[in-house]
């Protein structure tokens, strides 16, 4: 296998590997958490307004 | 054949980084974040009505991330004179640890992240002047004051003395007397404290080519200028409490913690040689965080938990 620049690829080394890792594992905290701080903001925003349904 | 790379391997002479969630974490300052924290929740407290908690929480949040992108900014484009700083060169980007172009879309990233937030969260009135407070920083400071005028950091100071406006207008969607004074205090109060620091690390400024006032104008003016701001933060310290919007017990502290200025400021002014000047200096640049610490803290608590008891007892003996 080849990269576009016609290199031969080589394996991540331990170090990269695992600072690759812990950084997608913080940023997949982060998302996580951005993902619950809307909710939460949205739903305190709407207040009772949220169980409210209207009817049809 | 692929174009792409297995996701574990990549090509012979790519260069993969090393960086550590916890590099991307001091790209942010998290030291000054603390103190933009504190003091933009002495803004969001000083609002008449109570801020929902929740809200208040993603509001500090917001700013405080916005913060630390402009400190990101910053390091991104001072890379290059942080390297000549000893107090500076271990930083991510400096130390290789972080590249240059990392730390460039980290900022943008969170600083687009935090006005949006902001502006969702809690007005759009508190996100502009966010994106103003690190527009301010990133390039009226970083990229053009701090490298061309001695006056760098009283000017540039604005932009650390924005948050508690930030957070009053977060909270209130406008603007009151209360967080200018604020703003205000750390104005004045801006310019001893790095210039503390700038004496200190003179030599070390000069070698980078950065003017501050003791390598562009002499140590001596600088002395002079660092008492007579001390002498103008004082009273502007304790104004919270001569306009009625901060207690006696705020009163007192402002006082005794203005006069404390004066006097470190007095010692810089006096001791000009040797180690003595040294330890004034030092002495001066931490009496001036544990001042402005202290001041905000006692907003905090005066209009927080303070106001929330005296709010309670109320309802119990009405």
């Amino acid at each position: 296998m080849t990269t576009p620049q016609g290199e031969f690829p080589r394996p991540l080394t331990p170090e990269e590997a695992k600072s690759r890792r812990s950084r997608n594992v913080a940023i997949a905290l982060g998302i996580v958490f951005l993902i619950v701080l809307f909710y939460v903001v949205t739903v305190t925003k709407l207040g009772l307004g949220v169980v409210i349904r209207p009817s049809i | 054949m692929s174009f792409v790379a297995g996701q574990n391997e990549m090509p012979q002479n790519a260069r993969v980084s090393l960086a550590e969630p916890r590099d991307f974490f001091a790209l942010l300052k998290p030291r000054v974040m603390s103190l933009v924290v504190l003091t933009a929740l002495a803004g969001i407290m000083l609002a008449p009505t109570p801020t929902h908690p929740v809200l208040g929480f993603a509001s500090l949040l917001a700013i405080a991330v916005g913060a630390g992108a402009s400190g990101a900014l910053n390091m991104w484009y001072d890379a290059d004179i942080d390297a000549l700083m000893s107090r500076t060169k271990s930083r991510p980007v400096p130390s290789g640890r972080v590249t240059a172009g990392e730390a460039l879309a980290f900022g943008l990233v969170l600083s687009v992240l935090s006005v949006f937030t902001l502006g969702v969260v809690s007005n759009w009135l508190a996100a502009a002047l966010l994106a103003f407070t690190i527009f301010f920083y990133a390039v009226i400071y970083t990229m053009w004051l701090k490298r061309w005028t001695p006056q760098n950091i009283v000017i540039g100071g604005a932009a650390g003395a924005f948050p508690p406006v930030v957070g009053y207008a977060a909270a209130t969607g406008g603007m009151a007397i209360e967080p200018i004074v604020l703003f205000a205090i750390i104005f004045i109060w801006t310019p001893p404290h790095f210039w503390a620091l700038a004496l200190a690390k003179s030599e070390e400024y000069a070698r980078a080519g950065v003017p501050m006032m003791p390598n562009a104008k002499g140590d001596a003016r600088t002395r002079k200028e660092i008492l007579a701001y001390s002498v103008i933060l004082a009273p502007v310290g304790a104004l919270p409490w001569l306009m009625g919007f901060a207690s006696i017990v705020y009163g007192v502290l402002s006082v005794i913690g203005g006069a404390g200025m004066i006097w470190y400021a007095w010692r810089v002014l006096r001791d000009t040689q040797g180690p003595e000047a040294r330890k004034a200096t030092m002495s001066l640049f931490g009496f001036s965080i544990l001042y402005l610490f202290a001041l905000f803290l006692v907003i905090v608590i005066e209009n927080g938990p303070a106001a929330a008891v005296a709010r309670f007892a109320a309802r119990l003996i009405g």
